[in-house]
């Protein structure tokens, strides 16, 4: 059962990632990519009508979290107080400028909500990704299973480590990039003409920088953490994953390349869900580590009744069949390139 | 102001009162949009269905708030509230993961094909979405109750090995009798709600001789719900949850009249209470009335605050009575507005009778304040428990987390909400402005800029 709800929450939160992540792409590269008042109409376009289902993945993740693993839950939320509060104000932040720059057509407040999307996006992008790498690097976990992390302190992994370190700012650096790829893939399939061109260009050359990053960031999480590998050495078809993971970064480019559109980024969100599985991989059962591993947070000292699990399973299916039926609507109802109109209707 | 729970109680307080005022709107709106439409459908009259697309947008407006104040919610059980969490998380993570996963999906899965479907779908189609909705949202809004209501009665658990409870019954949990007035009473609360915004817009358009018909049909469907929910507000479902206070906090219900001493009670209808010298000043009462509602008979005693031990006193007795107080009132304003209309309306001399329109304007906020009154004295009155009789307010919080870093995101909060609430006003505006699209005007006026006319819509 615990195993079964690790897996539950982890192609939960796998989605989470491979579809906002494509959305805070596209936003961190709004600016960049959209070059006229239409071309950055036309992104926001894009991503107007999925955002907040996609977003609605992190609230139902969180929530199956809280119930199967409330000490989990716990610990992490109130270790990382001060990163998670300003991912919300990002989130908010982004939202505001996402609303606004969708009402707003034209003049001076147009581009300062771009800005305040983009950077929203940027941002968010990069924490996500000191998040993860804060999660593989292990935290101060004390025996009563709480920590608390400032921020940073002197960058360096050691007793007083912040939340920033020079690994979790790689792993940042990382995830921006990564998001990057994803969302200029994401803009390469939905739109057409010059912007279609320079977000495939820019696919093209940011995919080899992931690529290098990736390979740096994997050297760094050997380098830092030895005992990483563990579970790939118990159960050796682990090491599918990491050949999985290049193998989906180089799909992208050649794709890219030869114009397979659709194929470049169902190849780019494969990268993403690889590198998930493959931090999963080497983590479980431990699922907060901590710096002295005896105080690690694992799925059996950390799930909740055996009862409530059952339960939860049921009405689970339930929503998860609801869910998958309504993205599939979605996003068959808006396939396709997007087009410019000034039509007067319902969901404008 | 260095206590740390005494902060992290704020910044609850300050996140889920402001949050709540938009699914508020939304959980209220949504049984009157699907009123609208099937009216439209029924009559196969356009009009209603102009009235309900409009209606819908504010809808979508306000639920989209709703999500974006509600993911901090979320987050704070774990944030600022983690001991709480690793305490009850195997209880209440139940109905907060149905809400997160469940009716939320649910909800936002129909919202997108309600707003954006209609040209895809039958007219009937297009109705089941509605209606769709409008579920999805009350079943967020039980959930959620659900989760409060077990902390105001906890029921259907088992405690661990480690000190935490775990659940024991899932339909003891859902059908906790607590959740059942509560959620009776705040749903017919939110129901208010959306019936005196749908008659203010109505009122403001026909004073400000704005698309009339529009205008008419929102007073008609506002003023006829706002009747018959302002009733249910009082009773059986506010009745119900009164009794709920007697039986299982009678020590809540004590603070809220301010009910010091052992012997049959008033009902206060105004005064200040004075907490120690133990009694109300200038008092308002009607002799032996809280008597009467809890037990129906007169002379029944009621238990005083006396007879409680201090440290089972709610912490603040005199907010509590006073939230509990501006419910009431308000809640007897809106039935005595809503009664007052209704009559007007059946005379059909409510359209004409502009001071009776100004009246309902101006009441939009009323029904936020009440609703949010209502909550700060079930919350107020839990004190000082976390969950009642289980856990304490002081052990639940994250003692890891400082208060002034609880201020520091307090104060953020407050910041990003000032701006959350600038571009509500802006959105909301905008529609308004905008108006229900519908091309008719007793005074024929030029037509203004991005106005469509009703051949230019389809």
């Amino acid at each position: 059962m615990g195993l079964l709800w690790f897996a539950i929450i982890s192609v939960m939160l796998t989605a989470y990632v491979v579809l906002d992540g494509f959305d805070l792409g596209a936003g961190a590269l709004h600016l960049f990519l959209g070059r006229t008042d239409d071309e950055r109409r036309k992104i926001i376009k894009s991503i107007g009508p999925v955002w907040d289902g996609n977003e609605v993945w992190l609230l139902a993740t969180g929530g199956v979290l809280y119930f199967v693993f409330p000490q989990l839950y716990a610990s992490s939320f109130s270790g990382f107080y001060l990163p998670l509060m300003m991912v919300l104000w990002l989130l908010m932040l982004r939202a505001i400028g996402l609303e606004f720059r969708t009402h707003i057509k034209d003049g001076i407040w147009a581009s300062f909500f771009d800005g305040i999307f983009s950077l929203g996006s940027l941002l968010l992008a990069v924490f996500y990704g000191a998040a993860l790498g804060n999660v593989v690097r292990g935290l101060p976990l004390g025996p009563d299973h709480y920590f608390f992390l400032p921020l940073w302190t002197n960058w360096n992994i050691g007793p007083h480590q912040g939340v920033l370190d020079w690994y979790t700012v790689l792993s940042g650096v990382v995830a921006l990039v990564a998001l990057c790829v994803h969302g200029a893939n994401y803009i390469v399939v939905k739109t057409d003409g010059e912007l279609n061109e320079r977000a495939r260009k820019t696919s093209l050359v940011l995919t080899p920088v992931l690529l290098v990053l990736t390979l740096v960031s994997l050297l760094a999480t050997i380098a830092i953490h030895p005992n990483i590998s563990a579970n790939y050495n118990t159960l050796p078809i682990g090491y599918a994953i990491p050949v999985l993971v290049f193998a989906s970064l180089i799909a992208v480019f050649v794709f890219q390349k030869r114009r397979k559109e659709v194929a470049a980024f169902v190849s780019g969100a494969l990268y993403l869900a690889f590198m998930l599985v493959g931090a999963v991989y080497a983590l479980y059962p431990v699922i907060l580590p901590a710096v002295d591993p005896r105080y690690n947070l694992t799925v059996e000292n950390s799930i909740t009744g055996s009862y409530a699990l059952q339960v939860g399973l049921r009405w689970w299916t339930v929503a998860i069949v609801i869910a998958l039926g309504y993205f599939v609507f979605v996003y068959r109802i808006f396939r396709g390139k997007v087009e410019l109109e000034d039509h007067g209707g319902y969901g404008d | 102001m260095d206590s740390a729970v005494l902060i992290h109680r704020l910044h609850f307080a300050f996140t889920v009162t402001y949050h709540y005022l938009f699914p508020l709107l939304t959980m209220g709106l949504a049984p009157l949009v699907v009123a609208l439409e099937t009216m439209g459908l029924w009559k196969h009259d356009e009009r209603y269905n102009y009235a309900a697309r409009f209606w819908a947008k504010i809808f979508g407006i306000s639920f989209v708030f709703g999500v974006v104040t509600g993911i901090p919610m979320e987050f704070q059980f774990g944030t600022n509230w983690s001991h709480f969490s690793r305490f009850a998380g195997g209880v209440i993570g139940q109905t907060l993961a149905m809400e997160g996963s469940f009716a939320f999906f649910l909800e936002s899965a129909f919202l997108g094909l309600f707003l954006f479907g209609e040209k895809r779908l039958s007219k009937i189609g297009h109705w089941w979405t509605g209606v769709a909705v409008f579920l999805g949202s009350w079943l967020s809004g039980y959930c959620i109750v659900a989760t409060d209501a077990w902390m105001q009665h906890p029921v259907a658990y088992r405690s661990t090995a480690d000190g935490s409870v775990t659940l024991s019954s899932f339909w003891g949990l859902l059908l906790n009798p607590w959740a059942i007035w509560q959620y009776a009473h705040n749903m017919a609360g939110a129901a208010v709600t959306g019936a005196f915004v749908m008659t203010a817009v109505g009122a403001y358009y026909l004073l400000s001789e704005k698309h009339p018909e529009q205008g008419k049909i929102f007073i008609r469907v506002g003023v006829v719900s706002g009747i018959l929910f302002s009733l249910l507000v009082i009773g059986p479902t506010g009745d119900g949850q009164g009794r709920n206070l007697a039986n299982y906090q009678p020590a809540a219900l004590a603070a809220m009249e301010a009910h010091f001493d052992t012997k049959a009670a008033d009902l206060v209808i105004l005064g200040q209470p004075n907490v120690e010298g133990k009694t109300i000043d200038n008092p308002l009462v009607v002799p032996k009335g809280l008597s009467f509602l809890i037990s129906r008979n007169w002379n029944s005693k009621v238990r005083g605050l006396s007879s409680f031990p201090e440290t089972e006193w709610p912490t603040n007795i005199s907010l509590l009575y006073y939230a509990y107080h501006i419910m009431v009132g308000l809640g007897t304003i809106f039935m005595g507005v809503m009664l007052l209309s209704g009559i007007q309306l059946w005379r059909k001399k409510l359209y004409e009778t502009k001071w009776l329109l100004w009246i309902l304007m101006l009441s939009f906020p009323l029904p936020f304040i009440a609703n949010t009154a209502g909550w700060i004295t079930a919350e107020i009155g839990r004190q000082p428990y976390l969950v009642y009789g289980l856990m304490r307010t002081v052990d639940g919080f994250s003692k890891s987390v400082s208060a002034a870093n609880a201020w520091f995101t307090l104060l953020g909060f407050m910041g990003m909400y000032t701006l959350l609430s600038i571009l509500f006003i802006f959105l909301v505006q905008r529609e308004l402005a905008h108006g229900p699209e519908y091309g008719e005007s007793v005074v024929p006026a030029p037509v203004k800029g991005g106005k469509t006319t009703i051949a230019g819509r389809n």
